[in-house]
């Protein structure tokens, strides 16, 4: 004890008892502050952090709605949804993406295709958005996956419906195609407008009517824990499916149209003048819409895109031709209604004519000359001398006013994407985009539907059908009704009547529409061969557009076998019928393959057999002579002429 | 009001021993109300376990045997006169610090730092034990001589202070060699340590906090650094503290009720039966019953700072003390770091979280305060 004698005991535990109390305080004071903490996080925080940990636990899995169907007018399924499994993979959960495809391919079969395929979607595609990677899984794959999920973050397989068309290439440039959604398209959307969603319409109908297609996406909330794994869902928001489309197209018309092309590149265009819905239209060469389901690779796309003959245009709307004769009925009905010509009036063919004050000649397709021509007979032999001189007597300014008013060098309006205005010229169009006055000599091609005038196969058929309908028309459209998904319920869509021509004298549709109907039955028409056998009455023009131009000093119209393929003549037709109750009316056009009367007309035929008819009656009996040869006469250059038969 | 309080110790107090169970208990060296309260504690600790752990039977029967194992610690601890641990702590002392430095020669890794020594039979952490032994050596060391402390003293109790906690702090142990000087600490603060020395030394940590962060090692400055700025760092280091806070936060006032909290039960929160357990049940209970809980480790440290002012010796008041405010030091540095106010150091809650040598040790040094308690009263018979 020591130490112990200099301690002083009680006054250690005097200043024990003071420590005791003072640590009693401090226990207190650290216990005020996690209190005072508490009472933050707890208290006035407490909404705060209960949204958070909702925000945790909650996820919203946006649910796809069912794409609507496309039917024909009839009820033909055209576009429909199959179930699909498929391997999605989300770019931004995956740190190494080849290691992962490398793994994934002992699991599931992936070609090189495949490969490439998604790694162009990846790069287009929002990185936390799934990109597909192999679709139509087999139940094998899928077993096999199953087993290894865990080893593929950011792999998952959905059960979703992919596209399909069950008539394949078969109007394929109507109905278009699906593919998958691009970064673009996703922004210029309305917000949750794709939720759920990875295919979008890409062309055609798919594409013009996307709205009404697609429906509206609805969410499962589900609770997931910290992995993202769904445990149990809380709550369900409804979406709507889409609706299903009725095309007015028919597809035994539609079929028909396509075969009765066959081999040649082209297009057919049918419309009911009655209400301007589209029967038939067809674009040859067609695709595999199929290709581009499942996302096509670049490779693919670049052969079909730079394939010369240009496999995914839409020739029946996107592509412009030189409408050649096939205006002369509509020219024929200006020179009438501007009160030029009357009927009687005529003209003396020579085959060729000169202007005054100039060598240059313009020729007639017939070379020896079709001699004293009328109205009724210059359109009915699409005698050319005829219709210079009526545009001579017309002018540009009319004839562009009065074409412009049959809706050619604007746009239809059809309810499809990428449709062309074509182009009728002007004067001041010329002065706007050529910087060049216009010359007389221009008015003579344009007369005969060459020069500038470009058209497209739908604005034919549009014409064509106005002029059926003595000027009535309806705006061109390929949906005819929709439905309700779930409750069935049709709604028509009503036809869109134009403003209707109005012509000083109405008798001169009549008498427009008598030429036409010798065209195909009086003869010396040039459609003969189609008007001969059939039980009904059409209204028709054939044409034969120049594509390359014809040297003044070629002594000899060509033979269609001896001209290289590219510059070989464009075949139109253009008709109605029945022409006294006018049901259908047909464009048609047939590239590089000579002269429509020949080539042309039958298809068109056909084609209104099948839908007047419900059968192709047509038979094209002995092959008409070969054309005359007539000798041409020498002069300076003829950028546009037409060769009828 | 203090010197009533005073006056009132002196005169021994007004709870006069409760007759029956109370007596009972005591006469086999247990404090009924301490083991009430450590009771209290431990079961809840349990409930949450079971919560916390998904639904772990196995868990919360691991845990029970951990806190059954740790009440025979204590008994048997409790039989010992202070005298006798005022005699064993040179020894206690001298022997967990070479386990310490044979920690840092052999011992096994652990998250990137070594701590644990496998003894063959039993795998535990020295540096736990010295949470036991500096308090008791300290208090031995204090006990014969003049407080409040001369410097010679002090320095030797520095000295005593200073090697364990530096062989701890190179493990690295940050938050452990906190504890154990924490436990040193107040251990020369109940010896009354001049306030001057205290606050000088308050002052000398602030002036060497940036030689000490320089130290640091980096994922002891991210904690630290994410402590000011959780959300900085959402899915790395800030991690632990957002999902906590939102876990707690989202309990309110009455809490999502048991088995109920989501920030847990999905995994958001980690580590949640064991060093975050008390989020778990702030979610699911509210702050309702977390007042609760406080209260009951204040009532806990309030016993034991009772116990110490009722000693005989300065021995047994230091170590009762030292033991006490210790062990609400722990209670606060893990809610503190559960509710982002601290840096994340491995502090469970005591009595409360899943597993841990801590449960052992923690009531061993409970032990030693009925031991306290219980032999004073023997003595004074």
């Amino acid at each position: 004890m020591a130490l112990g004698s200099i301690k002083n005991l009680h006054r250690e535990r005097e200043a024990f008892l003071a420590r005791a109390l003072f640590g009693t305080f401090f226990c207190l004071a650290l216990t005020g502050i996690l209190i005072a903490r508490l009472f933050d996080l707890q208290v006035l925080q407490s909404a705060y952090f209960q949204s958070r940990a909702n925000d945790n636990r909650m996820r919203v899995m946006p649910v796809a709605p069912v794409r609507g169907l496309i039917y024909d007018r009839h009820g033909a399924l055209l576009a429909q949804n199959k179930p699909a499994f498929m391997l999605e993979v989300v770019p931004e959960q995956v740190k190494e993406m080849d290691a992962l495809l490398e793994r994934l391919s002992s699991v599931v079969q992936l070609t090189e295709q495949d490969i490439a395929r998604f790694k162009d979607r990846v790069r287009k595609t929002p990185r936390y958005r799934p990109v597909p990677l192999r679709n139509n899984l087999t139940m094998e794959e899928l077993a096999r996956y199953e087993l290894d999920r865990y080893d593929f973050r950011g792999v998952d397989v959905s059960a979703g419906l992919t596209r399909n068309y069950p008539l394949g290439a078969s109007g394929a440039h109507i109905i278009g195609y699906v593919g998958g959604i691009s970064e673009k398209e996703l922004s210029e959307a309305p917000e949750n407008t794709y939720e759920g969603l990875s295919l979008v319409g890409k062309t055609g109908v798919e594409k013009s009517h996307e709205d009404t297609l697609r429906g509206k996406s609805g969410a499962k909330i589900i609770e997931a824990n910290a992995y993202g794994r769904p445990l149990r869902e809380l709550d369900y928001r409804r979406g709507y499916p889409g609706r299903n489309l009725y095309l007015s197209i028919d597809s035994k018309v539609q079929l028909v149209a396509e075969q009765a092309l066959g081999e040649l590149d082209g297009a057919v265009v049918a419309i009911d003048p009655r209400s301007g819905e589209v029967l038939a239209l067809v674009s040859k060469p067609g695709f595999d819409p199929h290709l581009f389901i499942e996302g096509i690779d670049t490779k693919t796309y670049k052969a079909l895109s730079s394939d010369p003959k240009r496999p995914l245009f839409n020739r029946a709307l996107q592509g412009t031709y030189p409408p050649g004769s096939t205006v002369k009925p509509a020219m024929a009905m200006a020179g009438l209604e501007y009160g030029v010509v009357t009927p009687e009036d005529g003209v003396y063919c020579r085959g060729e004519m000169t202007l005054p004050g100039s060598s240059r000649k313009y020729r007639c397709h017939k070379r020896t000359g079709h001699g004293f021509q009328d109205m009724v007979g210059g359109v009915m032999r699409s005698c050319d001398i005829y219709f210079y001189e009526l545009a001579i007597k017309l002018g540009i300014d009319r004839m562009h006013d009065s074409m412009t008013r049959l809706g050619l060098g604007h746009k239809t309006e059809v309810d499809l994407p990428l449709e062309n205005a074509g182009l009728f010229p002007s004067r001041e169009w010329k002065l706007r985009r050529r910087k060049e006055q216009w010359y007389p000599g221009e008015t003579l091609s344009i007369g005969i539907g060459q020069g500038y005038t470009l058209t497209t196969p739908l604005q034919l058929a549009q014409m064509t059908a106005r002029i059926a309908m003595r000027g009535k028309g309806f705006k061109p459209h390929v949906v005819y009704a929709t439905q309700d998904a779930i409750t069935r319920e049709v709604t028509r869509v009503p036809p869109e009547p134009l403003e209707a021509i109005e012509l000083k004298d109405n008798h001169n549709w009549q008498r427009v529409i008598d030429a036409m109907v010798d065209v195909a039955h009086a003869p010396g028409g040039t459609a003969t061969r189609i008007g001969r056998d059939s039980p009904y009455r059409i209204a028709a023009k054939t044409g034969t557009a120049q594509v390359a131009a014809m040297r003044q000093d070629e002594k000899k119209a060509r033979s269609l076998e001896s001209t290289p393929l590219h510059l070989r003549d464009h075949a139109l037709f253009v008709a109605f019928a029945p022409a006294e109750d006018p049901k259908i009316a047909v464009a048609v056009i047939a590239e590089h393959a000579g002269h429509g009367g020949a080539v042309a007309a039958p298809i068109g035929r056909q084609v209104m057999d099948m839908y007047l008819l419900g059968e192709v009656r047509y038979n094209p009996g002995a092959p008409a002579p070969a054309t005359s040869v007539a000798p041409a006469a020498a002069g300076g250059h003829v950028h546009s002429e037409d060769l009828e038969d | 009001m203090i010197t009533e309080v005073i006056s009132r110790v002196r005169r021994g107090g007004p709870d006069k021993p409760e007759p029956g169970m109370a007596d009972l208990l005591e006469s086999w060296h247990i404090d009924m109300w301490l083991l009430l309260l450590l009771a209290a504690v431990a079961g809840a600790g349990m409930f949450v376990i079971y919560s916390a752990s998904g639904h772990s039977i196995p868990a919360v029967v691991n845990q029970a045997e951990r806190f059954l194992l740790g009440l025979f610690v204590m008994a048997v601890v409790a039989q010992a006169p202070p005298e006798f641990y005022r005699m064993l702590a040179p020894w206690l002392y001298g022997l967990t610090l070479l386990l310490l430095l044979l920690v840092d020669v052999i011992g096994d890794h652990a998250m990137g730092a070594q701590r644990w020594l496998d003894l063959g039979f039993i795998r535990f952490q020295p540096s736990e034990l010295m949470k036991l032994a500096m308090p008791m050596t300290l208090a031995a060391f204090l006990h014969h001589r003049r407080l409040p402390p001369r410097p010679l003293t002090l320095l030797g109790a520095l000295v005593i202070l200073g090697v364990p906690t530096v062989l701890i702090m190179i493990q690295p142990d940050l938050g452990t060699s906190m504890l154990v000087i924490a436990a040193g600490g107040f251990t020369l603060f109940f010896a009354g340590l001049q306030w001057r020395w205290i606050l000088g030394a308050l002052a000398a940590v602030g002036a060497a906090a940036p030689i000490l962060w320089e130290r640091l090692h980096d994922y002891q400055r991210k904690r630290i650094l994410t402590l000011l700025d959780p959300e900085s760092d959402p899915l790395g280091a800030g991690y632990h503290i957002t999902q906590s806070k939102i876990a707690i936060g989202s309990g309110g006032l009455f809490g999502k009720g048991w088995l109920e909290g989501t920030q847990a039960k999905l995994d958001f929160l980690p580590e949640a039966h064991t060093d975050f357990i008390f989020a778990v049940f702030a979610e699911e209970l509210g702050m309702i019953s977390v007042l609760v809980l406080l209260a009951v480790y204040l009532c806990i440290v309030g016993r034991c700072l009772w116990i110490a002012v009722r000693a005989q010796d300065s021995f047994q008041r230091l170590l009762a003390g030292a033991l006490g405010m210790t062990f609400f030091i722990y209670v606060f540095i893990n809610i503190g770091m559960v509710i982002g106010l601290l840096p994340v150091v491995g502090v469970p809650l005591p009595l409360f979280s899943f597993g841990g040598t801590s449960m052992v040790s923690l009531l061993a040094g409970f032990g030693m305060l009925m031991s306290i308690h219980t032999h004073r009263k023997l003595l004074a018979n």
